[in-house]
Formats: C-alpha cells, sequence, structure tokens
C-alpha cells in the first residue's frame, strides 16, 4: 500500500471538509473494495477518510410508504432486515447472490455502489488500462475478454460493474442520496453509475467532493413476482458472468408493470424502459419475455471471447421472468434453477 | 521525488479475546498483520490478504469479518474473538471439537477460518440445512478438499447448540 | 495387535490445528526479525538494464535491498543448484543470480525491512527498466516445435497398422490447461540467525532434507550450519516438492544481513512457482465390434520451461488397464518463456488418465456399449509395458462396488434422456490408477520408562495424516496407548526420509516404525527374559510381544511383565533405537492403486449450469491404515477432480505473457457449495506381496480418473463432448 494519513471522520459535513481538504483523498467504508485495490497498488489515495462510524446505518421508513437506508448499513444487515425481506426480496437476494458471508457484514452500501470493475488488467499495474491510467490503452479488447461487456461499451473500455446489488436497485428504481459541499443532492440509481465512452475512469457522476448519504427504495418492491438470477464459473463466492433482476406485478397472468435489469454485461446495471414497456400489457408467456430479453440485449456486441454472454443473457433473462411469474424465485442457497 | 515517508503511527486499544491490548499501528496495518505480527496470534491465517478466501476470518464485536481487509486503525475500541480465544479453560469449543470428530480439515490452514466462520454462523442463525450451511461458509476456501467434512462437523455442532 | 492400525482414528495433531497453535513456516518468531518483500519482473524474457534501489533504500526502516548485482555469492554451478527432485535435464532457476529474465513474475529483488508493510511499500520504489526479448508463451501456437522427450512405456506391434485396420476407432486431442496448486499457506520461509554463521530455516516444504541439502550446496555451507525445520505445512500438493524461491531469498537475506529473515511470497507471487503444464493429450483407440482393442496410442504434448525439461509420465497408463496387442507412446515438450512445471496431485496421471478415459467413454459410445462393460471387456490382468502381475489388483471390484452404490444399472445409455425437471442428468464413470510406491525411510524411537514412546522421522505431513499413521503403527506395535505416542516429524536433524510426494510416505514411515518398533521390541524381550524368575525366561524372543504396555509372550497365554518393570529393573531410563528400512527391490511385480469413479451431474438445459451431485469413488489401494484420514485424502483427491473438471485454469494474455488470473478469487477452485454427496468405498484388497502391512499410499488416486467421470457424465447429460478443460458453461452453449 501507498503511504496515506487517517483520518476519521467526525460528521459527514466533516467527511465533505476533508474531502475538500485533500484532493487525493478517499472515502473508506468496509474497505472491501479499498484496501484490495489499495494493496495492488491501483488505488493511491493520500488519505483515507473513514466514514465507518458515521450515523449512517438507519433504515426508516419514508412519507411515500417508501424505505431510505443509510449509507453505511453492511450489506448483510441490509439483506436479512424484515423490511427488506418482506417488501423487497429482490434486494435481499440480490445481495446474497454477492461475496461471502464475512464481506457482506463488512460491505457498506454506499462502497458497494462504488466497488470498481473486475477487470484482470485494470488490477494488474503491469498492463496498459485506459480505466486505471487513462490513455495507456485497453488490453481487454483485444486480450482476455471473456468477463467483459456486451452492452454500452466504447473503444476505450469495455469493462463491466461488479455489483449484484447495483442490479436489483437499479430494477427496483431507487435512488441515491449525495451530499457534497454545495449542499444535497438525488439522482436515479440509473443515473448513477456512467458508460464508459471516452472517460473510463470515472465510474460514476459522483463528484470528486461528494458523499453517498443513503439509498431510496421507492415504494412498490415487487415482493410478489420477483427474482435474482446470477449465473457465474462455480455455484458460489464468484462474480457474475451475467445475472438478471426481474420484477412482475401481475393481474391474472397479465402483466402490469414489469422491472428488468442486467448485471455482468455493461459499465452500469443494464435497465432498458423499452423492453419494460413491451412487456406491460402482455401475458405473462416464455415468447413475451423473449422479445423483451431481445429488446433489452438490443445492440449487444460481442468480442473475441465474451460472444456467449449475449445468448446467455437473452435466456436468463426468459428464465428469470418466468421464475418471477411463477413466483418461484431463484434461491441463492440451494442451487437448482428454478 | 515521490514521497517517501511512512505514515505516522496511531495508538489504538482492542480487546483480543477477552484481553485488553493497546497498540501502536501505521494505518496501513491491517488487522490482519496486527494479530499475526504484533501480537503474536498467528492462529489467523494469510491465504490470499485479499478477501478471496476466508482463511483470516476473525470476530469483529460477534460478526464474521476478513481480517485481511480491515485496517487495524478503524477497529480502535472493538471486541475481536480469534481461534486463540474460542477454547475456554482448555476446553474446546464445540465446533473444534466437531472439527476434530470428523476431520473437517487437512493441513489446518483454513481451518481457523473455517472455525471462526463457523462461530459467525451459528451466531447469525440463518443456515437451516446442509445446502444453506455449503453456501453461507462458501466464503472459506479449503484446498485439501474437506467440505464434506465441514459440513458434518457444523452439523454437529448445530445440533448440541 | 492392532488397537489402531486399520481404524478411524482422529488426526493426533487436530487439537493444535483447531486451537491455532500448530505454527506454520511463516509464524516463527525470532529477535530482531527482518521482512524481506519480492520485486518481481514484469516482462517474459529480456535483460534488466537498470535496477535502481536507491529510493527504496531511502524509505525509513529499510534495512537493504538485494539484487542480482548486490548480493552475497551464490553457487555458480548448475549441479549445486539441482536439488533431490529436480529435472534430469536443464538448469536450475537461480533466484536473483543474474540480469536475465527467463519468466513474468521472475523474482528480481528482495527488499528487507524492519516489518513487512515497509518492506511491500518500498518495494514499489524499486525502479527497474528492461530490455526486451521476443518471446513465447503459447503452447499451442508452438505446438509444431514439440520435441519428443521419453518413450514412457515400449511400443508394442504396430499401432499404426492396427488403428488403420481397427474396424472402430475413435481419435481426438484433449486439452488440459495450466493449473496452479494454490495450497491455502502462502509459501514462506523465516531463516533464524544463530548470531555465529549458523541459520535455522522454518520453510514451507514437503521435504526438509532436500531443502538442507540444497541451501548447503547453494550457500557453501556445512551440514551443520543449516538446520531446516517444517513442523505443519499448510497443504502444498506437489508445490512443496523443490526448494522455493522464498527460501533462498529469505537464506540469502539472512547470510548478508546477518539478522533473521522472514520471506512470504503473496499469492499472486506464488503463480511464478510450479504449476500443472498445460498438456495436449492426443489420444487414438482402435477396437474390434466385441469391444476388445486392438490398437493404443497415446501422445502428450507439454509445456516446460527453456532451462529445464519437465516431463512426467501421461501416456502409458493403457499399458496397466487396458488389453491391447498394439500400443504406442510418446511424450513431447515445448519450451516456452515460463518458470518451470513441477508436479501437481497425481502429475501425469491426473491428466493422462483424464484423456484416455474420455476417449474410452467415446469409443464405448461408437461400440454401443456400456462404459463399465468396455472396460471390462478390455480388462488387464498384467502390466502389459514390462508383461508383469501386479501385487494386487482389484479394480474389477471397484467397478463392481462402485456401480451398485451409485445405482449404476438403471442409466439409460442414450445422451439426453435422464431429466430432472428443467435439469439435464447425466452419469458418467471413468478408471483411476496410481503406482504404489514405497522409498527409504529412516526412524528413530525413544522408550522412556514411564511407558511413553517418541518416534522421530524427518518426513513431513503435509496434511496427509503422517502425524497420526506413525503414531497408530507405533502404539500398535509398541503396546502402548496412542496418547503415550509422541511424534516428532519434519526437522532435517531427524532421521533421514524423502519428500512427502507420490503418496509414498504412508506405505514407507510405517514400515520403518516397524523396524525401529521390532529392535526396541528385541532388546525388551533380551531384558525380560534376563530378569531373575522371568516368567518369559523359556520363551523364544521371537515369540514375545508387546501389548497393553506390557512385555507377553504372543499366543496370549502364560505370564507377562510390564515394560516400566523390566526397564526399571535393567536401571534404564531409556531404550533408542534408529532404524532405516529400506524395501526389497522385486522386479516380478507391478504395484498400483485403483479406482472406478462414477459421477451425476445435473445441468440447467438452457443455461449450461453444471452441479456435481454424486461421486462415488470405489478405490482398491491395499490395506487402509486410518479409515478416517484416508477417506479424506480421497474426498480431497475428489475435490479436486472436480476442479479440475469445472473449474481451474491458469489464464495467460500472450501478448505479455502474463498470467491474469493470479489470484483465488479468479482462478476458480471448488467453493464448498460445488461439492455435494461424495461416497467413498475402500474395497478391500489384501495385499501380502508389497509390503508387510499390505499398504500402498492415498494421496494421488482420489484425482485420477474424477476429471473424465465427470467429463463423460456431462456428454451424457447433454450429448455434448467437451474436450478442452475445465468445462465451463460457455462450452456447452457453444
Ligand atoms: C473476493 C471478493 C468477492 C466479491 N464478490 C462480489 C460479488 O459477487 N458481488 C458483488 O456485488 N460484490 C462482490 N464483492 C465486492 C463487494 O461487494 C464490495 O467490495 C463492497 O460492496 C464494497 O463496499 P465497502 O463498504 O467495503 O467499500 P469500500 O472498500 O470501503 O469503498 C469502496 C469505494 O467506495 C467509496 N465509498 C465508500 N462509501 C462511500 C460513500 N458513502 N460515499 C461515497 N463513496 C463511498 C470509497 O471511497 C471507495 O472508493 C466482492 C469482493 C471481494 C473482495
Ligand atoms: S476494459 Fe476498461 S478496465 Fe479493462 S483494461 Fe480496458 S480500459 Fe482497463
Ligand atoms: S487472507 Fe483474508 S480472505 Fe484470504
Ligand atoms: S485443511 Fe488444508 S486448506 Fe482446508
Amino acid at each position: 500500500m501507498n503511504n496515506f494519513q487517517y483520518s476519521r471522520a467526525s460528521d459527514v459535513a466533516d467527511a465533505i471538509r476533508l474531502l475538500a481538504a485533500d484532493p487525493g483523498a478517499k472515502l473508506i467504508a468496509g474497505g472491501t473494495n479499498l484496501i484490495d485495490l489499495m494493496k495492488e497498488n491501483v488505488e493511491r489515495p493520500s488519505r483515507l477518510i473513514d466514514i465507518s462510524r458515521l450515523p449512517l446505518r438507519d433504515i426508516e421508513e419514508t412519507a411515500d410508504g417508501g424505505l431510505r437506508v443509510g449509507a453505511l448499513v453492511p450489506n448483510s444487515d441490509l439483506a436479512y432486515h424484515p423490511l427488506i425481506e418482506q417488501r423487497y426480496p429482490l434486494l435481499a437476494s440480490a445481495i446474497l447472490a454477492g461475496a461471502s458471508a464475512q464481506l457482506r457484514n463488512m460491505a457498506s452500501v454506499g462502497g458497494n455502489l462504488m466497488q470498481r470493475t473486475r477487470c484482470a488488467y485494470f488490477y494488474d499495474t503491469a498492463t496498459p488500462c485506459n480505466k486505471r491510467s487513462p490513455g495507456t490503452g485497453c488490453s481487454a479488447i483485444d486480450g482476455l475478454n471473456r468477463n467483459h461487456a456486451i452492452l454500452g461499451t466504447s473503444t476505450s473500455c469495455i469493462a463491466t460493474n461488479p455489483s449484484d446489488m447495483s442490479v436489483a436497485l437499479a430494477a427496483l428504481g431507487a435512488l441515491v442520496h449525495i451530499a457534497g459541499p454545495s449542499g444535497q443532492r438525488t439522482i436515479a440509481l440509473t443515473d448513477f453509475h456512467r458508460l464508459p465512452e471516452d472517460k473510463p475512469h470515472l465510474d460514476t457522476n459522483l463528484g470528486s467532493g461528494e458523499i453517498i448519504t443513503a439509498i431510496e427504495l421507492p415504494p412498490h418492491g415487487f415482493a410478489r413476482n420477483y427474482s435474482y438470477l446470477k449465473i457465474r464459473d462455480r455455484l458460489s463466492y464468484a462474480f457474475a458472468l451475467v445475472s438478471v433482476a426481474a420484477a412482475l406485478e401481475l393481474e391474472g397472468n397479465a402483466i402490469v408493470e414489469a422491472r428488468l435489469a442486467l448485471g455482468g454485461v455493461a459499465h452500469k446495471p443494464w435497465r432498458s424502459l423499452e423492453a419494460e414497456a413491451a412487456l406491460r400489457g402482455q401475458a405473462a408467456t416464455p415468447d413475451h419475455f423473449g422479445r423483451a430479453a431481445d429488446l433489452l440485449l438490443q445492440g449487444a456486441t460481442a468480442r473475441s471471447h465474451n460472444g456467449f454472454k449475449i445468448e446467455l443473457a437473452r435466456r436468463a433473462v426468459v428464465r428469470a421472468l418466468m421464475q418471477a411469474a411463477s413466483a418461484t424465485p431463484q434461491s441463492q442457497a440451494h442451487k437448482k434453477i428454478a | 521525488m515521490a514521497d517517501l515517508t511512512i505514515p505516522e503511527r496511531i495508538p489504538i486499544n482492542l480487546v483480543v479475546n477477552g484481553e485488553r491490548r493497546a497498540l501502536e499501528v501505521v494505518p496501513w496495518t491491517t488487522l490482519l498483520d496486527a494479530l499475526r505480527d504484533r501480537l503474536e496470534l498467528t492462529g489467523t491465517k494469510k491465504g490470499c490478504d485479499h478477501g478471496q478466501c476466508g482463511a483470516c476470518t476473525v470476530l469483529i464485536d460477534g460478526r464474521r469479518v476478513n481480517s485481511c481487509l480491515t485496517l487495524a486503525v478503524m477497529t480502535d475500541g472493538a471486541e475481536i474473538t480469534t481461534i486463540e480465544g474460542l477454547a475456554r479453560d482448555g476446553a474446546l469449543h464445540p465446533l473444534q471439537q466437531a472439527f476434530i470428530d470428523h476431520d473437517a480439515f487437512q493441513c489446518g490452514y483454513c481451518t481457523p477460518g473455517q472455525i471462526c466462520s463457523a462461530a459467525g454462523l451459528l451466531a447469525e442463525g440463518r443456515a437451516r440445512d446442509a445446502d444453506e450451511i455449503r453456501e453461507l461458509m462458501s466464503g472459506n476456501l479449503c484446498r485439501c478438499g474437506a467440505y464434506p467434512n465441514i459440513v458434518a462437523a457444523i452439523e454437529q455442532a448445530m445440533s448440541r447448540s | 495387535m492392532n488397537a489402531y492400525v486399520g481404524t478411524s482414528t482422529s488426526r493426533v495433531d487436530g487439537r493444535a490445528k483447531v486451537t491455532g497453535a500448530a505454527k506454520y513456516a511463516g509464524e516463527f518468531a525470532a529477535d530482531g526479525l527482518l521482512h524481506g518483500f519480492v520485486v518481481e519482473a514484469t516482462i517474459a524474457r529480456g535483460r534488466i538494464a537498470r535496477l535502481d534501489t536507491s529510493e527504496a533504500l531511502r524509505v525509513k526502516g529499510v534495512v537493504d535491498v538485494l539484487t542480482h548485482a548486490h548480493r552475497p555469492p551464490l553457487a555458480d554451478k548448475d549441479e549445486a543448484w539441482k536439488d533431490e527432485v529436480a529435472p534430469e535435464k536443464g538448469s536450475p532457476f537461480r533466484p536473483l543470480y543474474d540480469e536475465r529474465i527467463k519468466f513474468n513474475g521472475q523474482p528480481i529483488a528482495l527488499v528487507v525491512a524492519e516489518d513487512w508493510e515497509t518492506a511491500k511499500f518500498a518495494a514499489t520504489r524499486v525502479h527497474v527498466e528492461y530490455e526486451q526479448e521476443g518471446f513465447a508463451t503459447d503452447l499451442e501456437s508452438e505446438r509444431d516445435k514439440a520435441e519428443k522427450v521419453d518413450q514412457p512405456h515400449k511400443p508394442r506391434g504396430d499401432a499404426a497398422g492396427a488403428l488403420t485396420r481397427a474396424p472402430v476407432r475413435h481419435e481426438a486431442d484433449y486439452v488440459l490447461p495450466t493449473e496452479h496448486h494454490n495450497p491455502m499457506e502462502l509459501f514462506a520461509t523465516t531463516a533464524v540467525w544463530d548470531g555465529s554463521g549458523g541459520l535455522t530455516v522454518y520453510d514451507k516444504t514437503q521435504g526438509v532434507q532436500n531443502v538442507q541439502k540444497f541451501l548447503c550446496s547453494v550457500f557453501g555451507k556445512k551440514p551443520d550450519e543449516i538446520r531446516v525445520i517444517s513442523p505443519y505445512v499448510g497443504g502444498a500438493f506437489g508445490s512443496g516438492l523443490r526448494p522455493q524461491h522464498q527460501v533462498v531469498l529469505a537464506t540469502l537475506a539472512a547470510l548478508a544481513l546477518k539478522r533473521s529473515v522472514r520471506v512470504v511470497l503473496t499469492r499472486q507471487q506464488m503463480y511464478s512457482l510450479g504449476y500443472r503444464p498445460m498438456t495436449i493429450e492426443r489420444v487414438a483407440l482402435g477396437a474390434k465390434p466385441d469391444g476388445t482393442l486392438d490398437a493404443i496410442a497415446h501422445e502428450a504434448i507439454a509445456v516446460t520451461s527453456r532451462y529445464e525439461d519437465f516431463s512426467r509420465n501421461d501416456t502409458g497408463w493403457a499399458e496397466q488397464l487396458y488389453k491391447s496387442p498394439n500400443s504406442n507412446f510418446s511424450h513431447k515438450l515445448v519450451d516456452l518463456d515460463v518458470s518451470t512445471p513441477c508436479d501437481m496431485r497425481a502429475p501425469g496421471a491426473a491428466t493422462g488418465v483424464c484423456a484416455l478415459e474420455c476417449a474410452m467413454d467415446e469409443l464405448a459410445v461408437a461400440l454401443k456399449l456400456d462404459p463399465v462393460d468396455l472396460r471390462l471387456r478390455c480388462y488387464s490382468d498384467r502390466d502389459q509395458s514390462e508383461d508383469l502381475p501386479y501385487t494386487s489388483k482389484q479394480l474389477r471390484e471397484c467397478y463392481a462396488r462402485g456401480a451398485e452404490a451409485f445405482g449404476w444399472s438403471r442409466r439409460n445409455p442414450a445422451p439426453r434422456s435422464m431429466r430432472d425437471g428443467k435439469e439435464l442428468v447425466g452419469w458418467g464413470m471413468a478408471t483411476g490408477v496410481w503406482e504404489a510406491l514405497q522409498m527409504p525411510v529412516a526412524v528413530r524411537i525413544v522408550l522412556t520408562a514411564n511407558g511413553h514412546a517418541e518416534i522421530s522421522c524427518a518426513a513431513s505431513d503435509i496434511g496427509t495424516g503422517t502425524y497420526t499413521i506413525v503414531a497408530q503403527v507405533a502404539a500398535d506395535a509398541l503396546g502402548l496407548p496412542i496418547d503415550n505416542i509422541s511424534v516428532r516429524l519434519a526437522d532435517s536433524t531427524l532421521p533421514q526420509a524423502p519428500v512427502e510426494g507420490g503418496s509414498w510416505m504412508a506405505a514407507s514411515s510405517a514400515h520403518a516404525v516397524l523396524r525401529a518398533a521390532e529392535e526396541i521390541r528385541e532388546e525388551l524381550a533380551r531384558l525380560a527374559k534376563a530378569m531373575p524368575a522371568s516368567p518369559l525366561a523359556d520363551l523364544d524372543a521371537a515369540n514375545i510381544t508387546l501389548t497393553d504396555g506390557m512385555i507377553a509372550s504372543s499366543d496370549g497365554r502364560g505370564a507377562a511383565v510390564s515394560i516400566a518393570d523390566v526397564m526399571r529393573h535393567s536401571k534404564l531410563e531409556r531404550i533408542e533405537r534408529e532404524k532405516l528400512n529400506q524395501f526389497a527391490e522385486d522386479k516380478s511385480h507391478a504395484r498400483n492403486t485403483h479406482s472406478a469413479v462414477f459421477a451425476e451431474v445435473k445441468i440447467d438445459e438452457e443455461l449450461g449450469i453444471i452441479r456435481v451431485t454424486r461421486i462415488v469413488n470405489a478405490v482398491a489401494a491395499g490395506r487402509i491404515l486410518n479409515t478416517k484420514t484416508g477417506r479424506s485424502q480421497i474426498m480431497g483427491g475428489v475435490v479436486w477432480g472436480i476442479g479440475m473438471a469445472l473449474h481451474e485454469e491458469t489464464v495467460m494474455d500472450h501478448r505479455f505473457g502474463r498470467i491474469m488470473n493470479a489470484n483465488i478469487a479468479e482462478y476458480h477452485i471448488p467453493v464448498n457449495a460445488d461439492v455435494h454427496d461424495i461416497d467413498l468405498i475402500f474395497v478391500d484388497e489384501p495385499d501380502d506381496r508389497i509390503n508387510r502391512l499390505g499398504i500402498k499410499g492415498l494421496g494421488e488416486i482420489g484425482i485420477v480418473g474424477v476429471p473424465a467421470a465427470i467429463a463423460n457424465a456431462v456428454y451424457h447429460a447433454t450429448g455434448k463432448r467437451i474436450r478442452r478443460f475445465p468445462i465451463t458453461l460457455d462450452k456447452l452453449l457453444e
């Protein structure tokens, strides 16, 4: 690790002040992503601002019947919270599909949103990577790209966002509450992460002096018809090749409302309003699900090793929607795919 | 010229296995290295140093975590339980005995992490069947491949607690 | 007396391991201990043009930075660097020897500091410039440069001719990727400086005496100046057979700085140690319609480094398994700009038998025969390469017992014919084979008047259960409760033992214990008979046995005297005997272990997700010394087999010659959720020829056959034959 200084923030305002005072500073919450990257010399903050003790650990109901989740709520506490289990089981399931029990105990909501790509070149300082060292080139485009993105890529970067939680949050239409030097703001989770374009070093639209204080879940949790289906190279403790968050509101067999997001395929959780609109008013059948999958995957492009993801994602979307429609969500412990 | 100074040490207080321990650490010291190199508690193992294996699992305030991704400074004031703190007055913890009974290890290197993780799992109370034990213990790799015996050992400890 | 041998005895080192008391190489403390951190090359081939350590040296707490240009002398002859298990041909790698870069990840400097974090930090301040040279790291693109290295088995008949004439034939390439051992313990050495030129070296190794001799020769030390200790080893699987970089570097630094030094490699750095080499296996089988073989040809093309020829017996296993009048085997190597491969669990067999057994499955399909039936039709009671009988071979029984336990008779042979809801169900099987090796080992027993015995030997316990087996055999041979036995292992000053590997340690150490115990018994018998009014006076020493702490007549009748009494009477505090056991050479028989593996997979038809739901492994390996630890050995092998079939692959970017998944998040090994029912059967295999106890060893046989059984099950489930391992879901979707 590099030789950084350490400060403990006393409150959110203090954290913002400390960030402003040192452009090389970084916030640390659970540390599970930042410390990992610091040990690889990928992240070299001049100062760590410890926010882990800030009072951002509450889960409260909002006036409109949604939930507000503090940025420091550990992933496992969130997944196992009774209100989440009852009202937002899709989110609980997505969180439990990620990492390990130990890591989920440490990882925070804010840190999870901010976790960086697992692209092997990004992690290896001996290889070129535009995200790590802008302008050096992307090693993955013509290299090993089996794990890489098929949607929303650019000629600068084809990395994926590795978060499972974010995929469910995108599907649920969550909001991100942010505080910064110029006050507070709120943005939709789907606008929080960026596409790489020509600035792959920027993962999100969070300003450099800003801090995530909370996420907000809208009232509608799709608790009856949902599924989080994660596909990976071993049955646990591995990042997604493809994952799907699917949520439906049904009246009989008719779809009233649909939510669909993909993980492991793009620089951000991949959602398409068009695909969701196409489902609305339709019967919950494999055919309609297939058409929605095609819309969601419109424009998908394959590189040398990741072509399989396109067909895999398509099938996974259909399957997750079937699971959702039949109210048999994928269990994260029982590995047979429902 | 690159800055070559070593950051200053910061005093912290920990309660490790019921004992108060005061030490001064450079911020870059992980809890794992503090335990192993500073407090000579080498029972907690380092298998990857990157959160990928679970060998470094300890309990912080009763919750299982990867000590390799935890900065020691950030745990100031915490209660930490390591494998050395599980046995009470020479009597093995039921999990420790179960691991011996079921031969739930070979080389023994992942074992302290497995046992601490299993202690966390029991406290969480979320595993009701073997599949759930398997899933919730998947953060602890065992290269010797003792998994079925680990599951059996945990089931034994679960049924007796 | 067999109170312990053959039973399910818990590990004698269990308590130490579950309490955290067991200390591994990187955990020994020493006054003023320094910590070394390795700096590695980031190019695959070339030379170091400039290596600037000045900045690193200015970091407070850094004591020195060792490089090829700044280090104490190292031996300059290849012979000095050849350890007990080094490949015969080649020039072993020498860390920090000169400016040449032979592989990416090669150690080029060691930063030594007062603490580990400082050393690691300063390592980022070592600046290197290279002169790069062209390099090649891809076996497949260099395949035509392969050169034949050896002929593991003599050709018989005319395989090529028989193959062209065969009415039914199958021929294909099977590709097995590079794999890394990834023991859970990081490679580590703590070299403790004794103040006057001597070192006690705690090293992660499978052979303390191998390392000790190696260090003495590399550093020009006398045997009594270096002692190597390794009481617990956190897994090794072959990676600790040869002395590794870190032991050279720690020793080098300790000698340079005259202080104790610890060097621990990172997980990533362990990827520049040895590995299972990628191998392309070409198998051709020719058969008659009745399922008897006419020809077997097996060629393996494997990776090695440019500086050493590492090869293992991938081919030729068919000579032991299947009758065929014609056969031909060859092994070829391709030199690449990589580090030298090394032994990894069942080297040669894990890969070679995988290819052979997949090919046999394909042949069974072509012949429309049940895979077990085909193997029985080709069953060989003799090892064909030397035309020898076996000391024992209960493979037939393995097939029968395994099939029975698995329910094989209920298998519908048609691919894609069995289902469980949305999952396709596949049942596959394969044969496993390994050698039953044994080596000379010496053991010392010290029996004290209080009825306690200490057994010591330089052998290692890498999780294989050596401590426990030695204690069991000694307890029985000396007629003492196992709690009265203490075992000391893995110290180079203890009686001679080879490296722990090849599954030979159980048989080898057990017989050494027997020999030494025999001498103790004879001495006790002599003393007992000499006692005044001895109840044993009239007995022949050969008819005297040790049991329950007593010296008694073997027939169980007549009087007995206690060991304690005899020793007290003879005014002896201790009886010490050391004995080297050598096995009589017997070239008249082949010695092997065998297995029949049955696997069930369930595969989601649309998504290709594979679950290994059941494995039955029926093993014939002579007598099992300890059913508990023995089962664990086989179980571990099975889990490795699952990894080999579905998960494990070291991935290299050949543009950089760099391994891109040098960690254990992206190099996948099975996790708990990947492993389900594993049913292990030890088939009775009495063997009074192989050795006195009839033991064969279990470390490797457990993995052999498992990857093929799973691959064959995947075919049965899906109708898709994946010949490029590991079988990941993308390959099923193609
Ligand atoms: C081996 C391994 C496997 C994993 N597998 C998975 C997986 O399968 N699925 C998955 O989703 N994740 C996985 N993870 C990633 C894990 O979920 C993340 O590391 C974790 O969520 C990050 O949270 P944290 O609190 O530890 O973040 P930290 O490491 O503390 O911080 C990460 C980043 O977020 C910033 N940050 C933290 N909090 C805030 C805030 N409040 N406001 C603004 N910025 C902030 C930090 O500055 C830093 O840049 C895995 C991690 C590991 C090590
Ligand atoms: S895909 Fe993105 S992160 Fe990966 S090498 Fe290319 S630029 Fe870097
Ligand atoms: S050492 Fe912490 S997870 Fe491996
Ligand atoms: S017992 Fe060796 S790694 Fe688990």
